[in-house]
């Protein structure tokens, strides 16, 4: 019996989906990171996923999620008018991140249920091999 | 009389080899929930049931594809029976970055196969505690 792959689907499912966790943290508590320079300012990260196949072909099997990399928003960063600000640049503004904080909590609420769901299905396959080896008993 | 396991136990081998690769492809699906392109897929248990009782039926034992090169596409074969087609799924509301994996649907019919993987199970332990029964004369 193959299904020894689910509990290596199922983990590259939460592992990606707690890369997707790790960078919405990092967006929200940079959120308030501002900076004098609008091209050093932090940007909202997000991941890139992909499906890994196992070969060519329609019937290739899927072996699961990758994080193929992590890219960076191009939104423009917010100008902010602060001259009291000791960050401000000479007409007195600061920049603060493209994070849209609204997107990220839906992001991570997304991420966080689509985590559980690989964990159920990890559980669930992990029962079906049991009772599979209990079999005749 | 002499006893075949293959036989005795009959279609529920095969039922729970299938079982357990469409459990496989619905956890992949499960897994690319949020994968841009990735396109669901399922398998038909039905007819993926009917073409392996055909191919045991027929006396030409089905024969794989060697492959030479990592690039070669393998003929499919499942352990002797030939590999069910994989299918595509219909998308209810398919997903602007291309994605049509609907984790509701998916979860049900993951429930649903779960179920089937140990009915299945119950059943061929039956036979095989009928076989033992027989054995011991109790």
């Amino acid at each position: 019996m193959s299904s020894f792959k689910i509990f290596d689907l199922a983990g590259s499912g939460m592992s990606a989906q707690s890369v997707r966790l790790n960078t919405t943290a990092s967006n929200l508590a940079n959120a308030d990171s501002v900076s004098g320079d609008p091209n050093q300012v932090y940007r909202a990260k997000h991941p890139l996923f992909e499906a890994v196949r196992a070969g060519l072909g329609v019937n290739a099997a899927t072996n699961g999620v990758a994080v193929r990399g992590i890219v960076e928003s191009q939104a423009p960063a917010v100008a902010r008018y602060e001259p009291g600000n000791p960050l401000a640049d000479s007409n007195g503004y600061v920049y603060a991140p493209n994070v849209n904080s609204v997107e990220e909590m839906v992001d991570m609420i997304s991420a966080s249920r689509s985590y559980q769901n690989n964990v159920s299905v990890l559980g669930t396959a992990r029962d079906l091999m049991l009772a599979t080896l209990r079999l005749g008993q | 009389m002499p006893l075949n396991l293959d036989t005795y136990i009959g279609v529920h081998a095969t039922a729970l080899q299938l079982r357990s690769q469409r459990t496989e492809v619905l956890a992949a699906n499960l897994a690319n929930v949020d994968t841009p392109n990735y396109r669901a897929r399922d398998l038909d248990f039905k007819s993926a049931l009917a073409a392996a009782a055909r191919t045991a039926a027929s006396p030409n034992a089905p024969v794989g594809l060697a492959t030479t090169s990592t690039g070669h596409i393998p003929g499919a074969t499942l352990e002797g029976m030939p590999a069910p087609e994989l299918k595509y799924r219909v998308p209810l509301a398919p997903a602007i970055d291309g994605n049509t994996v609907d984790a509701q649907l998916e979860q049900a019919a993951f429930a649903e196969n779960t179920v089937r993987y140990q009915a299945t199970l119950t059943f061929i332990s039956g036979k095989l505690r009928t076989m033992l029964t027989a054995i011991t004369g109790q």
